[in-house]
């Protein structure tokens, strides 16, 4: 080892070095700013490892059968020494885990940093959220109490939808005709074994590949040119102060938030009864309200062709890259804040006039209802978003990367008003209510 | 780094050339043909072992057929509900015998029978079914599944191991009991 290695080794203390193997040892100090990112990608990585924590812990109390799981659950709350605290902390990190992780999608989107070298750490990024969906429903099953059985339900229901494959992926992820112990079993060992491995290693790619591209983009003004050479500070300990003080807030927030509100619980599962309204988790309660509105099969087609979307995003051959640039420019401003108004009037619109005036399958009975119910109203929507995408090329002067930011912001808007109709303001046998 | 960017010249002549197949080559080839062939070989042993077990038929079939009770105990228009099999026993006005499952079409809730409303209707997306269980409201598509009804000495029984999906209700499904001397 030459001397010079030798003495930095001697000088950082090993937690530090081992912090640098993944990161820079100089950042660009424009970057530090807390309104660039909000420290939401930090903020994931601290619940993701507050889940590990406790995840570990209640599969020490847990027990993967029917016959089991609720007791087990009753005795881990009743009977364990912060167990109550320690299902809490689980149950409330996964949730905020969504509301961080959509957050950190939109800011990552909205400040540019999609574009070349980032590309395909915004696919990475998708991934990471896919799978922890998917480790959020599969935990969801887990309690085995009502709400747990019938979400778990329709959420897997959905599945028998999918053109030729349905039925059978329906099979294998229940483990039989319908949920029961092997559905439990697959859950359990999703929930606990695939999906945490494969967020970890996805994590540690996703956390490389932002040192590859050189660290964070830049924060800038529209009119300013990127900077040739930045600013750079050290690492350690500019860089990992801040993130160790945003950590201790979050881990601070969790623990005073499982101490207050306690993780939902019902009666033991009982596969004879649904409850009036069974709803999916909120962070699927989008998907349920289209299934309100369209056919299942276009419900599905829709979710998946907005998911293939947003991994496209990067790829779709803009003129310009404006990394660094909140919302692109400031027509691409003008144009997200007419969008985002448009989608909400839209879809309050749309799902007002579908509850109380319009009856497709009524109005068109001549028709099949996978013609009236589906492909019609998949037809509209493709072409409003067309017509939306045609108005801002022409009408606002958009280049490319502008008029798909709209239509983003159109869709997220969407999106996000559907699920708080449904988490919100459906009540008995979906219909719409006043939640107060 | 820098060995590879020496080397890469060569290689990429070496490449070029379309030229026998060296003995190097070869052996490469073959151990990618292995390692690919282990990878199949995995993947096939995942695949095998997380299909879900085919029902061994000969015990599920004993369980499947559900004794519902002597006919006379279902009076026309009524539907009587059967938890362990999850289906309900439906007599229609005409005396036909149904069984249709308990699993809304759309997507596998339980539907209970309203008596009042004289329909099953789902409580997870509003679905409605008419008493032969064809969709009177959407978003389900379809009719609820049915089961095969036999009578057998004025003794109805409905296996449950086999679900039938149908497109809609007509004549042909209920099962009509031999008149009893009549």
């Amino acid at each position: 080892m030459p001397p010079a290695t030798e003495k930095r080794y001697k000088t950082l203390n090993p937690l530090g070095t081992l912090v640098l193997h993944f990161r820079p040892r100089r950042v660009p100090e424009r970057t530090l700013r807390f309104t660039l990112t909000w420290g939401l990608g930090g903020m994931a990585a601290v619940l993701v490892l507050l889940q590990l924590f406790s995840g570990t812990l209640l599969k020490f109390a847990y027990g993967p059968l029917p016959t089991q799981a609720y007791e087990s659950l009753v005795r881990l709350q009743e009977g364990f020494l912060f167990g109550r605290l320690v299902r809490n902390m689980h149950f409330w990190s996964a949730n905020l885990l969504v509301v961080v992780v959509c957050l950190h999608g939109l800011r990552v989107f909205f400040s540019g940093g999609f574009h070349p070298p980032r590309r395909l750490n915004w696919v990475v990024g998708l991934s990471l959220f896919i799978l922890l969906l998917l480790s959020n429903l599969t935990g969801y099953l887990l309690p085995w109490d009502q709400l747990a059985y019938w979400a778990t339900t329709i959420c897997v229901g959905v599945l028998e939808y999918i053109p030729l494959v349905g039925s059978r992926l329906q099979q294998v992820v229940l483990g039989g005709p319908q949920i029961g112990p092997a559905t439990l079993r697959n859950f359990f060992a999703l929930h606990t074994a695939v999906f945490p491995a494969l967020i970890v290693m996805l994590m540690a790619f996703h956390f490389w590949r932002v040192r590859k591209a050189g660290g964070l983009v830049i924060p800038r003004a529209p009119a300013e040119e990127p900077e040739e050479k930045p600013a750079m500070v050290p690492t350690q300990p500019d860089l990992l102060l801040r993130e160790a003080a945003m950590a201790l807030a979050v881990i601070a927030g969790v623990l005073v938030l499982s101490l207050i509100f306690d993780a939902p619980m019902g009666q033991p599962a009982n596969p004879g009864l649904s409850p009036n309204p069974t709803k999916a988790p909120w962070y699927f309660a989008g998907i349920q309200e289209l299934l309100v509105h369209f056919h299942p099969s276009f419900a599905l087609l829709i979710t998946a062709a907005l998911v293939f979307g947003l991994f496209c995003l990067p790829y779709l051959d803009y003129a310009e890259a404006p990394a660094g640039v909140w919302f692109a420019s400031a027509t691409g401003r003008r144009t997200a804040l007419i969008a985002a108004a448009a989608a909400a009037l839209a879809t309050l619109l749309v799902v007002a006039l579908d509850e109380y005036a319009l009856d497709t399958s009524t109005m068109l009975p001549n028709l099949h209802p996978a013609v009236s119910l589906g492909l019609l109203p998949t037809v509209l929507l493709a072409a409003a978003l067309a017509g939306l995408y045609a108005v801002m090329v022409k009408k606002f002067q958009a280049t490319r990367l502008e008029a798909v930011q709209a239509v983003f912001v159109f869709l997220a808007v969407g999106w996000v008003l559907l699920t708080v109709t449904c988490v919100f303001f459906r009540g008995q046998g979906m219909k719409l209510r006043w939640p107060f | 780094m820098k060995p590879s960017k020496t080397r890469t010249p060569g290689a990429r002549k070496s490449q070029e050339m379309p030229a026998a197949v060296t003995r190097r080559g070869f052996l490469n080839g073959l151990w990618a043909v292995l390692g690919l062939a282990a990878l199949a070989e995995f993947l096939w042993l995942a695949v095998s072992f997380l299909r879900p077990a085919k029902p061994g038929r000969t015990e599920s079939q004993a369980d499947a057929v559900v004794t519902a009770g002597a006919l006379a105990t279902f009076a026309p228009g009524t539907v009587t509900a059967f938890q362990n099999g999850a289906f309900y026993l439906v007599r229609l006005e005409d005396g036909g015998l149904l069984a249709l499952s308990c699993k809304c079409t759309h997507l596998g809730c339980t539907v209970p029978w309203v008596e009042k409303e004289k329909k099953f209707l789902c409580p997870c997306h509003a679905s409605a079914f008419d008493i032969t269980g064809s969709v009177i409201s959407s978003p389900a598509a379809r009719p609820l599944d049915t089961f095969t009804v036999t009578v057998e000495n004025n003794i109805v029984k409905v296996d449950t191991g086999r679900r039938f999906k149908r497109s809609g209700f007509d004549s042909g499904q209920p099962v009509y009991p031999p008149k009893a001397r009549s």
